[in-house]
């Protein structure tokens, strides 16, 4: 029968050898993986200015980027595409704020700097490799 | 109550109550909004009313937890804590942070990243609240008579929850990066060393409530966490499928979220188990029923619904949808919200003296707010499984869909209304109680012959 101080050997080795390879696989994904899969060194001013209003103006709050957010407005990783530069452009400068379909977005007063850094954010976003996220619908399109 | 320094607990445990009432509103604002009536769009945008829900989620559960820890900590060390002035000082401080952080919120003091979004100011003087807990922790350990496994495992689940807090308070300019420290800090807290803390206060309890012996409980606690870690590690893996990282992760966090489920399944067979060898005689049946709900629902919540999503040719399709929210909802409710509620029923009648141990309230508020939050979870897994098959394989548009979801949020409100009766009939109890009094030390004494050997 077990005894205590098996148990704990079996926490204490067990706890510190699969850290040991978390630890390692984290450090061959962060110099070698995600720089590979993301573009890394195609990160410029702009799209560190785009980063930098993401996470202050919390679009995280509604929106998903990668899958990861609120599930309240559409996921975005590869909107660029998807919609296209006039369409981004259309919803970030909106006088009154966008509405869709009846859900309200926050009104952003952003300058076109700004703008242009947000879309550099979502440009880049666009070219990263999420290992075949977000999925292309296994449907075909519903007859109209 | 053994120490009259472990009242202090009373102060953490009430916050907690109070936290969890702001953050049900906010819930509501958020079901309403969903169905299409965001009225309060203009003054609490989707975007605030989240980050409120889900921040004062982690602030009431940690509340509770610093509460937990300053009632089990001079208990099982035999020795008064350390210094109650400084814990109240931890403890205001804690609170006006917590205040700040909510109001913050409103006008947009944040960084936008899902679960870690108080701001760096705020961050430091998080840093170092923590830190000011941990001293007197520790401090109450070290010199106390004794130093038992249960309360090491408690204080290491929370010496490691503030270490992990530091890797999420660094920026990086790469979104991918950004979010694989966000989920060292998130994935590795509530499946990982916030599993340390759950297992060092169930241990508390099932020692005080079966009166099994401390050390049959103590070697399976030490089981219990080690399959934690041993899944919950590489278990981290299931964050890092489709955001950026090596497509490795796919094979090995699927392997490892998968065996997840496992170290719940332990811990719900070592409460059960503990429970039927023990003598059934504590009369605190609320307490005894929280215990169990918590090794139960946590398996049925963090374990089995985890397990419905983390693999990974399933989670390319339910990833970033209503799923995540079905599984999270159930899975905080029964690890960490119904642990909170076990050590408030287990400690309040010992440090006021009044023996609300069995009464219809207590088990009203038991019954409603678990029925409502299975209620609420397959509400969420309607309309997730729903929006998976129209967004995701069928390629309808997200504002379609969302459209043609409004009746499950529907469902969801209606669920929420009984889980909020329950909660609200607990807070009742909890005022039940009154204030901690002196009177009531070395009321636990008549516990004691209910030991088994």
């Amino acid at each position: 029968m077990l005894s205590k101080k098996q148990a704990k050997i079996f926490f204490l080795g067990g706890t510190i050898l699969f850290m040991l390879i978390f630890i390692g696989m984290s450090v061959h994904s962060l110099m070698v993986g995600i720089p590979k899969n993301t573009n890394d060194s195609e990160i410029n001013d702009q799209v560190k200015l785009g980063k930098q209003l993401w996470d202050k103006n919390n679009c995280m709050g509604c929106h998903t980027i990668m899958g990861e957010g609120a599930y309240y407005a559409p996921e975005l990783t590869r909107v660029y595409t998807r919609r296209g530069e006039a369409y981004i452009q259309a919803v970030l400068t909106a006088p009154e704020g966008w509405g869709f379909r009846g859900r309200k977005m926050v009104k952003y007063d952003f300058t076109e700097e700004e703008v242009a850094g947000l879309m550099a954010f979502l440009k880049w976003m666009d070219k990263t490799d999420l290992n075949g996220f977000p999925p292309e619908p296994s449907l075909p399109a519903p007859l109209q | 109550m053994k120490y009259t320094s472990q009242k202090i607990a009373y102060h953490f445990f009430a916050l907690s109550m109070l936290l969890l009432v702001l953050q049900i509103i906010y819930g509501f604002i958020m079901g309403f909004a969903h169905m299409g009536y965001d009225v309060l769009h203009d003054i609490i945008p989707f975007n605030a009313a989240v980050t409120i829900h889900k921040n004062l989620l982690v602030v009431w559960i940690l509340s509770g937890f610093m509460g937990a820890a300053y009632y089990i900590i001079p208990d099982e060390s035999d020795n008064e804590l350390w210094s109650v002035p400084i814990a109240k000082l931890q403890f205001w401080s804690f609170a006006i942070v917590g205040v700040v952080a909510v109001a913050g919120f409103h006008v947009g003091w944040w960084e936008g990243r899902k679960f870690l979004e108080i701001p760096r100011p705020l961050d430091y003087l998080v840093a170092g609240n923590v830190i000011l807990f941990l001293v007197i922790i520790l401090m109450t350990l070290l010199k106390g008579k004794q130093q038992t496994t249960t309360a090491w495992v408690l204080t290491m689940g929370l010496v490691f929850a503030a270490l992990l807090y530091l890797p999420g308070m660094i920026y990086f300019d790469n979104l991918s990066v950004d979010s694989f420290f966000r989920w060292w800090v998130v994935h590795l807290w509530v499946e990982g060393v916030w599993e340390l803390i759950m297992g060092g206060i169930l241990s508390y309890l099932l020692i005080k409530i079966t009166g099994v012996d401390r050390e049959v409980i103590e070697k399976w606690l030490y089981v219990v966490v080690g399959l934690t870690f041993l899944s919950g590690i590489l278990g981290t893996g299931h964050h890092y499928y489709y955001t950026g990282g090596p497509d490795y992760w796919l094979m090995i966090g699927g392997i490892f979220s998968a065996m997840e489920p496992l170290a719940f399944l332990a811990m719900t067979i070592f409460a059960v188990q503990m429970y039927r060898k023990g003598n059934k005689k504590h009369p605190n049946k609320l307490a005894l029923y929280w215990t169990l709900n918590t090794a139960i629902v946590s398996f049925l919540g963090a374990g089995l619904l985890g397990l419905a999503h983390t693999l990974p040719g399933v989670n390319l399709y339910t990833h970033g949808t209503l799923i995540t929210a079905m599984h999270g909802h159930l899975a905080f409710w029964g690890a960490y919200a119904s642990l909170i509620f076990a050590i408030i029923s287990y400690s309040m009648p010992l440090m006021t003296g009044r023996n609300i141990f069995d009464n219809r309230i207590g088990h009203l508020a038991f019954w409603c707010s678990n029925i409502g939050m299975v209620a609420m979870t397959a509400a969420f897994a309607a309309a997730g499984i729903a929006q998976v098959y129209l967004e995701r394989i069928a390629g309808y548009e997200f504002m379609v869909v969302a459209n043609e979801l409004h009746a499950h949020f529907f469902v969801l409100i209606l669920a929420a209304t009984l889980f909020t009766t329950g909660i609200v009939l607990y807070i009742v109890n909890f005022f039940k109680f009154g204030m901690p009094t002196d009177e009531a030390l070395q009321t636990e004494d008549q516990f004691e012959a209910l030991k088994t050997a």
